[in-house]
């Protein structure tokens, strides 16, 4: 543990000096979030039907979704990428590392790193000036966070996957584009998932992305009923353990290929 | 027992080949052909605790391909190899546990992080424990000088100091094996004797097998004792530097000054390879002549300055070795 726990660490470090990248990062989240947040705005003055959210809960959605962006909008671990492309991915072989592990405590760093440079900011602007609401309560508040750090593992699974996906596809430009923009809707990144219509509401509850923003985004706003937590947290669990096993299996199978054929 | 024992390690690739133009490119998709490149084809060498072995030869001889399978990171296609008693591809985190690597031309420390990072970080990677991580990181900066380059992120080091701290970091962990790529590349002529001083030291008093690939001939000649020359994946050579001088070429070097700019010197036991002004550079054999005679008689008839006598350096070996074994 004590290796992985120093490269996550250390990246972590020097990700956190990367001020200027966050600040600009938060700047522009802010603009986009102000954008969102006028779009709901004109849809709800449009309508008058009964809708699943109310007005003020998408407001704090919004917010909440500015503020954890990285959980969502990854491409592939640049590095990774740099790697595999060289060639010199083989050499990441000369540590007395597990590679998965490795790479999986690579990509913890740096989701959670711009995670916590923003979020923190996110929550006092937004809880001053553009009312976004804490969670109705203390148990919802700490179920939240449980899930947060669910969803941060869950991202950090199908990020490892996708940098892992390069072993086939090399330059990973196709995926790096298409991934970020299908998991932003799948998730309910763009729009909540309980505003999707009903028939496509079985597989957006069934598919993996739900529990990187949907999840602990309707825990905070207490969205959720307290009982019915659980069992989405450890549908949460399940895919990152499924996703996790899917990707050592094809990181097994990649390094083989790259052990077997040469960099 | 041998440190490194290998036998008969094949290794072969496969190269997509690709018929030039729109043509060759379009049926390179429907059908692609590969070309078989045999970069190791039967090597066998072992190498005991405590040597310091040069492995020298050409671009494309298999030099790295042999340190990725003694480094565990690549798997032959065929043959026997053991390092540290074990099969470094079957036993990686094992056998790299135990095993330093240096490539001149990449660095293994993080781009961004101050240098005393990137250590402190490699010393958790290797689970060093804290004491020991502590008295071999001391111990290094001291001996190579690295007390002013801590604080300093890797990526505004040059490349000699980059080198050092590379070097460095490679036995953190107190390995038994070394494996030096190129290391004194981007080296000026001052530190390349310190880096070769302290790889020799070392050696000598912490008894480390250093396996060192290398295109600078004065490494060689300065550390080691042993120079194995491989080319197109085979063996050329294996054994002392003096034994495969001698088994390339008896001939030795005359370098004479004369005091005449365009003296001639003609003799019938040495022949006169080029000359630069005053200088001409002679070579004979010392099975015709001995150095003593050839001396005597050039003196005798030639106004010299100065003159010395010199094996012939061991580029010039090798390019020889090159020369027989593909003719």
């Amino acid at each position: 543990m004590r290796a992985y726990w120093a490269v996550v660490s250390a990246r972590l470090r020097m990700l956190l000096q990367y001020r200027a990248v966050a600040l600009a990062g938060f700047g522009t989240q802010v603009f986009w979030g102000l954008i969102r947040v006028m779009i709901f705005d004109a849809f709800y003055r449009s309508t008058n039907a009964p809708q699943p959210m109310t007005y003020e809960d998408v407001v704090t959605y919004v917010w909440l979704g500015q503020a954890f962006l990285v959980l969502i909008l990854w491409g592939v671990e640049s590095d990774i990428r740099q790697m595999i492309r060289s060639g010199t991915v083989a050499y990441e072989l000369l540590r007395p590392l597990d590679l998965y592990t490795f790479w999986f405590s690579r990509s913890l760093a740096t989701r959670s790193a711009p995670m916590l440079l923003r979020a923190v900011p996110m929550f006092v602007v937004a809880g001053l000036c553009f009312g976004m609401r804490p969670p109705p309560s203390l148990a919802f508040a700490v179920l939240w966070v449980i899930a947060t750090v669910g969803a941060l593992f869950l991202a950090c699974a199908l990020t490892t996957l996708l940098s892992i996906s390069l072993f086939w596809t090399i330059s990973g430009e196709g995926l790096a584009r298409i991934v970020p923009s299908l998991v932003a809707i799948l998730s309910g990144m763009i729009v909540p998932l309980p505003l999707f219509p009903d028939w496509a509401r079985d597989a957006l509850d069934f598919l993996p992305f739900r529990g990187l923003v949907d999840v602990p985004f309707r825990i905070y706003l207490g969205h959720i009923p307290l009982e019915e937590i659980a069992p989405l947290l450890f549908h949460q669990a399940m895919w990152t353990a499924a996703i996790v096993l899917l990707g050592r299996w094809m990181l097994a199978r990649g390094a083989r290929r790259l052990v077997v054929q040469g960099g | 027992m041998s440190l490194i024992a290998v036998e008969n390690l094949v290794k072969t690739f496969r190269v997509a080949e690709h018929a030039p133009g729109m043509w060759g490119a379009l049926r390179g998709v429907l059908r692609r052909r590969y070309r078989t490149v045999r970069a190791l084809d039967g090597i066998s060498f072992s190498v005991e605790p405590g040597e310091l072995v040069g492995y020298i030869g050409p671009n494309g001889a298999g030099k790295s391909t042999t340190v990725k399978i003694l480094a565990g990171i690549l798997v032959p296609d065929s043959g026997r190899c053991e390092v540290l008693g074990r099969v470094p591809w079957k036993e990686r985190i094992a056998t790299v546990s135990r095993i330093g690597v240096v490539f001149g031309q990449r660095t293994q420390l993080w781009w961004d992080l101050p240098v005393i990072e990137s250590f402190d970080l490699l010393g958790d990677i290797y689970r060093v424990p804290k004491a020991n991580y502590r008295r071999a990181r001391d111990e290094l900066v001291a001996l190579l000088d690295l007390e002013p380059l801590l604080d300093v992120p890797v990526r505004q080091l040059s490349l000699g100091q980059r080198m050092r701290c590379d070097i460095a970091a490679s036995l953190l962990h107190a390995p038994s094996l070394l494996y030096l790529d190129e290391p004194t590349i981007g080296l000026d002529a001052v530190l390349k004797p310190a880096v070769r001083e302290f790889l020799l030291r070392l050696n000598r008093e912490r008894g480390v097998t250093v396996i060192l690939t290398t295109h600078d001939m004065d490494d060689i000649e300065a550390l080691c004792t042993r120079v194995i020359v491989i080319g197109q994946g085979r063996i050329l050579s294996d054994g002392a530097l003096e034994d495969l001088r001698a088994r390339v070429t008896r001939e030795r070097w005359l370098i004479v000054d004369l005091v005449d700019a365009d003296g001639e010197i003609a003799d019938p036991d040495a022949a006169m390879m080029r000359r630069e002004g005053y200088r001409v550079h002679l070579r004979f054999d010392p099975d015709r002549i001995s150095a003593a005679a050839l001396i005597n008689r050039i003196t005798a008839r030639h106004a010299v300055r100065d003159l010395f006598v010199q094996n012939p350096p061991i580029e010039e070996i090798i390019a020889r070795l090159y020369g027989k074994s593909w003719q």
